[in-house]
């Protein structure tokens, strides 16, 4: 079995002492931002990034993955027991899981969540060990034109499933793009939009952006309201499920990971989509739907199955094809990098212990989560009742040390302050940062495809539609879109959003 | 009563917003070469997408003339200003005056944007902030950051 020796490198790497310590290291930082509202993985991996530039690649992308999926523990938590978010992939787990903590079930809600994150992150490891080799297979016969058309793609499903307008996504994603052409054009060697800032040469670094536009821009945004913050239940009892719970939430469980391992793998895709459509599946087809929104044991299991399942499928595209379906697959490619690794089918064959010992990496830090969160859960509600005025400062200052740190270089901090103001209007006009985040992500990427694949067919646009894997995935986009932006569609998505609201 | 001309301002100012930038990119890739499609000069795949974005900007001001909706609410000019001033005083001071002197400005600067600062438990996180990050990231990480900068005489 192919399979089983690859585990066996996979376990081989992950097992190392040290490794489990950057594993346990990064779920227990994961579940901290998550219990933590305003604090998003996002913001968090990118101050996170330069510390790990001493590490080993492996090392370091096991303590950066155990974060993301880290958080969509820790964000159950709070919507459990505050009835608000830690993460917004647990909206929805705060309409049912704070009723349920307010009948005097927290703990059952809080087990709920963790032990059915614990199966989908099981499943969604399998699920990524069975199919990553035949994508990656795939890929490695793509030549430039499929890769550019994989990108259109990959845009365009990030703005259809994303929320919000969709053409101010679609601008925002051509702003991204625009604004990651900043620097050298590594063809020519013509330094553009550049200003004669010797500081932007080389473009400007992913890390600034991320943190300007997630760390400072929200920090900013929360600073709007004062904050009120209740904390429901300070002593957690009854955290063992009985028999009848588990009968009752097997199925949700079940339906929740599918959906969510389908969703994952999707551009624009991940933890946050999965949730809330997991929400509105279960709602509809459960036998207590009435229930749900008053305290439904389903209305937790479902979604808290499918934000993990999708955490961790969202890795499939990232390491098979290296592109990136949401902002924190793109700081993993960064991360990548930046260890001097070209993401990209590759990876699996020349990397082996790095790809198969994050995979087996991703299931001993759901067991560490299982254990980190029902024992320990006093200690992330002690967590909870830090306030946020008390925590922002902290915040900026490790994106700030983070940023300096990129090259030591003061402009790296003055250019984070600019995407902080960008990133805060953005916002208060409405126009997701995540779309712009990918888009600056791929377009130096797409435009080097793009260039080779003309070059190639000697200028003829015409070869993105001869063949057939990239006229395909270009269907599927502009297909995507009419759907999309078609009236009757539109109603309904409008509709499905409403609610996260 | 009349109709506001500007019906919505969010999208109105998104709009004005995109097509800003995307003249702003044509203006400056006007230096550089276009090439053609099977060359593609530098200012090639930049130009197409500022053309796109500046038209796509023109479509949503043009919604924000039509369709009615709420303006934006709660702009915190406060938060804004304190959080990049403090910010943008880090970058300043941690290279000449070093961390010791850059952290506890920019804890201190940006915890008076919220209402309920206050100075005594403010001084506390930012004295313990600054040891922190001496500890962390200078001694146990070894990040390159002066903790009293050069402009102590050090």
């Amino acid at each position: 079995m192919e399979l089983l020796a690859n585990l066996a490198i996979g376990i081989e790497a992950a097992f190392t002492p040290l490794n489990l310590l950057y594993c346990l290291g990064g779920v227990f930082v994961g579940t901290l931002i998550g219990v933590l509202p305003g604090l998003g993985p996002t913001a968090t991996i990118a101050m996170l990034l330069p510390i790990t530039f001493g590490l080993p690649p492996v090392s370091a992308l096991i303590m950066l993955a155990g974060i993301y999926y880290g958080a969509q523990y820790g964000g159950s938590t709070t919507a459990i027991l505050i009835n608000l978010p830690g993460e917004s992939s647990s909206v929805v787990t705060a309409l049912d899981g704070y009723q349920m903590a307010r009948q005097g079930k927290a703990g059952l809600a809080l087990s709920t969540a963790a032990l059915g994150s614990f199966f989908a992150g099981t499943v969604a490891t399998l699920l990524l060990a069975l199919f990553a080799p035949p994508l990656a297979e795939i890929a490695l016969k793509f030549g430039p034109a499929e890769y550019f058309s994989l990108m259109v793609l990959g845009l365009v499903a990030s703005v259809v499933l994303a929320h919000g307008s969709l053409i101010k996504a679609i601008a925002m994603i051509l702003l991204g793009l625009l604004l990651g052409l900043v620097g050298t054009d590594v063809t020519s060697g013509t330094p553009r939009f550049t200003f004669d800032l010797p500081e932007l040469a080389d473009g400007i670094n992913f890390v600034i952006v991320a943190m300007g536009m997630f760390g400072l821009g929200e920090i900013i945004r929360n600073l709007e309201h004062t904050e009120t913050r209740d904390v429901f239940t300070r002593k957690i009892s009854g955290l063992l499920p009985t028999w009848k719970d588990i009968k009752q939430i097997t199925a949700p469980v079940l339906r929740g990971t599918a959906l969510g391992s389908a969703l994952g793998i999707l551009p624009g895709g991940g933890a946050m989509l999965s949730s809330f459509a997991a929400y509105s599946l279960e709602k509809k087809i459960s036998k207590n739907g009435k229930k749900f929104g008053k305290g439904a044991i389903e209305g937790v299991a479902a979604p808290e199955s499918a934000n993990n399942a999708g955490a961790q499928t969202s890795f499939i595209p990232m390491l098979t094809l290296g592109i990136p379906s949401n902002p924190v697959m793109a700081l993993m490619i960064g991360a990548l990098i930046i260890q001097g690794i070209q993401p990209g089918p590759q990876v699996m064959t020349e990397q082996p212990a790095l790809f198969w010992g994050i995979i087996v990496s991703m299931w001993v830090g759901n067991f560490f989560l299982v254990v980190l969160n029902l024992p320990m859960i006093g200690l992330w509600v002690r967590m909870l009742t830090v306030p946020y005025h008390l925590l922002y400062p902290a915040i900026l200052v490790f994106c700030s040390i983070g940023v300096f740190s990129l090259n030591n270089s003061n402009f790296d901090v003055y250019l984070m302050a600019l995407f902080g103001i960008l990133g805060y209007v953005c916002s208060k006009l409405d126009c997701e940062p995540a779309p712009l985040l990918l888009g600056f992500i791929l377009g130096p990427m797409m435009e080097e495809y793009l260039r080779r694949a003309m070059v190639l067919s000697r200028g003829n646009a015409m070869v993105f539609v001869e063949r057939p894997i990239s006229a395909v995935m270009l269907a599927l986009a502009v297909l995507a879109l009419i759907v999309v932006f078609s009236p009757a569609i539109r109603k309904k998505r409008e509709e499905a959003f409403q609610e996260e609201e | 009563m009349a109709a506001p001309i500007i019906r919505n301002p969010k999208d109105f100012l998104s709009g004005l917003m995109f097509i800003a930038f995307g003249a702003a990119f044509i203006y400056i890739a006007q230096d550089y070469t276009f090439g053609s499609p099977r060359r593609m000069g530098p200012a090639f795949f930049p130009v197409v997408l500022a053309i796109i974005l500046v038209l796509i900007g023109l479509v949503v001001a043009v919604r924000g003339l039509l369709v009615t909706e709420d303006p934006p609410r709660g702009f915190t000019w406060r938060g804004l200003l304190l959080v990049i001033v403090s910010t943008l005083l880090f970058g300043a001071l941690v290279r000449g005056a070093g961390l010791v002197v850059a952290t506890p400005v920019l804890v201190c600067i940006s915890a008076f944007a919220s209402h309920l600062f206050k100075w005594k438990i403010t001084a506390i996180i930012a004295i313990g902030l600054t040891a922190f990050c001496v500890i962390v990231f200078v001694y146990a990480l070894g990040l390159p950051m002066p903790v009293i900068g050069p402009w102590f005489g050090r």
